[in-house]
């Protein structure tokens, strides 16, 4: 779905990812842990094409980004559920009709969809927030929407960068309750994180696997954790 | 680039608009006044310009006719001599440079022309009335000064009227003004342009969040740039008719042309050319319509 050939990348000064070669299976769960600076965001935006990679190639559902035009790389975000690290909405709109964005740019009437949209804010614990503007949420249900808004047009793939980073332990547990059940509806996942605790509480009820940004590659770390 | 091409249909659904579409981006109300305020004072500036051109348009025409038509020598000698001198003031009109041509007028065309003052039955051969040559000039024109000369030396009953010769610089000031205001409401409609380009790139760059939002969930750049061109384009258009209806109600309550050469009090609308002003506000969407688009594309690129 997702594959990397010898992709590096730098911001203009030393190479941050490079040489790293993998491939994301469908309906696989991966975490990805290394250290704050690490590149666990860039490695994301590669995946979805938010960044060309410096060298080596990219494919994204058999097409190579660096060939994508505008309106692919859009296509593409309506396949692929992105939860951004720095999450951010439409500040004049309610929560609802956030969440719906998705749904809205790709003409698809939000109407149509309400009974979903109203399923999916239960099942993230967001429905009695629906009409409440963005600033006015807390940084779990700012989290919490996200994931909503990212699962909402039902894409294959969900990419998560730090979903959990706002909130308290039994909050992320629920997220990743809700994750870890779309990987069992058939969705790939890949969970950016630092919290080993999640990451073990996820192996009791998924098979991940654990991937660690360190020295520029892409390792898979080992089952200890 | 082409993903920006519109085809009519999508400009149709556009204008038309969708309310979901028109949500995603926040009300601008400042932005919006100024828009439909400027858009407006250029209408209204437009009008004026144009109600110049075309009075300037008509005088230059009513005038240069007036020159088109031919100057004339009148003989005024005693009966005997009338047809000497008319055939000697015919061969000295031949020789002059600028005189395409020149013809005695006959004595039934002489009698139309005074029939008005002495009615169908005066005899006009008996009468003393002088004879009259009509003159056309070619482009160049002639030297009157010099053809004074000649004829007064070889035909002496000759008085050459060229009274309307006066007005060739006129009817050159009057054609230059015409081509200055077209010139002006091009200018305007420049200016125009850019003030929607500004008003635009200002709309776009305060709602830069809104626009990678929206692109970040997977809205393409038509649908992006389509939200801010409808506004824009709608907007000019509202205000350029209000300008134009109110610059037309105060063309319209001009004093009317009484002297009909006068150009201050003709500074107005003739006939269907009323409806010409229409045309300010469909150009003033145009205009937006272009410039938004334009700086919606300059936007987009700066972001994936
Ligand atoms: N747009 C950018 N321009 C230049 N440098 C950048 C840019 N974005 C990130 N970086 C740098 O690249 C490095 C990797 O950033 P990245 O956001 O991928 O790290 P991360 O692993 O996600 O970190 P964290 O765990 O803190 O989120 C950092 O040193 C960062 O400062
Ligand atoms: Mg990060």
């Amino acid at each position: 779905m997702i594959e990397l050939d010898n992709v590096a990348y730098s911001y203009g000064g030393g190479e941050l990812l490079s040489g790293i070669t993998f491939g994301l299976q469908p309906g696989s769960f991966h975490f990805l842990t290394g250290p704050s600076g690490a590149g666990k965001t860039t490695f994301l935006k590669l995946c979805y094409g938010a960044l060309i990679a410096t060298s080596g190639e990219v494919r994204l559902f058999d097409q190579d980004v660096r060939s994508m035009t505008r309106d692919d790389v859009a296509m593409t975000r309506r396949r692929v559920g992105v939860v951004h690290q720095d999450v951010q909405f439409l500040d004049h709109l309610p929560l609802a009709d956030n969440v719906a964005l998705p749904l809205t740019v790709s003409g698809r009437g939000a109407l149509d969809e309400a009974a979903n949209l109203k399923e999916l804010l239960n099942w993230v614990g967001l429905n009695h927030r629906a009409d409440a503007l963005p600033p006015e949420l807390s940084g779990g249900e700012r989290q919490r929407a996200a994931l909503a808004r990212a699962v909402i047009m039902s894409p294959d793939i969900i990419l998560a960068d730090e979903p959990t980073g706002n909130i308290d332990w039994e909050m992320s547990q629920r997220l990743l309750r809700l994750l870890v059940e779309l990987n069992k509806m058939g969705k790939t996942i890949m969970i950016a994180t630092h919290d080993l605790a999640l990451i073990r509480a996820a192996k009791t009820q998924v098979q991940a696997r654990v991937l660690r940004i360190a020295n520029r590659q892409l390792q898979l770390a080992g089952a200890d954790l | 680039m082409k993903m920006l091409k519109l085809r009519p249909s999508e400009i149709l659904s556009m204008l038309m608009g969708d309310p979901q579409a028109d949500r995603v981006v926040p009300p601008t109300g400042f932005t919006a006044r100024l828009t439909l305020f400027s858009a407006g004072v250029m209408a209204f500036l437009a009008v004026f310009a144009m109600a110049l051109s075309m009075a300037s348009g008509r005088l230059a025409q009513r005038w240069g006719d007036e020159l088109a038509r031919s100057a004339t020598l009148r003989i005024s000698a005693p009966q005997e001599q009338r047809a000497a001198q008319t055939e000697a003031a015919l061969r000295v009109l031949e020789t002059t440079t600028g005189v395409a041509s020149a013809r005695a007028l006959t004595s039934e065309e002489q009698r139309a022309l005074l029939t008005p003052w002495f009615g169908p039955d005066v005899p006009v051969d008996s009468l003393p009335i002088p004879q009259l040559i009509e003159i056309t000039e070619d482009d160049q024109g002639y030297d009157a000064a010099g053809l004074r000369l000649r004829l007064s030396a070889e035909v002496p009953g000759a008085v050459l009227d060229d009274h309307t010769r006066w007005r060739r610089p006129l009817v050159n000031a009057a054609s230059k003004l015409r081509l200055l205001g077209w010139l002006s409401i091009a200018l305007i409609f420049a200016a125009m342009a850019a003030m929607i380009t500004l008003a635009a790139n200002a709309a776009l760059a305060a709602n830069a969040q809104v626009i990678a939002v929206l692109r970040l969930v997977g809205a393409r750049d038509t649908y992006i740039a389509q939200a801010f061109v409808r506004r824009f384009t709608l907007r000019a258009l509202a205000g350029a008719l209000a300008g134009m209806a109110l610059a037309m109600l105060a063309v319209a309550l001009l004093p009317s042309a009484q002297d009909q050469a006068s150009f201050l009090t003709g500074l107005s609308f003739a006939g269907w050319t009323w409806l010409s002003p229409l045309i300010i506000p469909l150009i003033a969407a145009v205009v937006a319509f272009v410039a938004t688009q334009a700086a919606a594309r300059k936007t987009l690129k700066g972001l994936r």
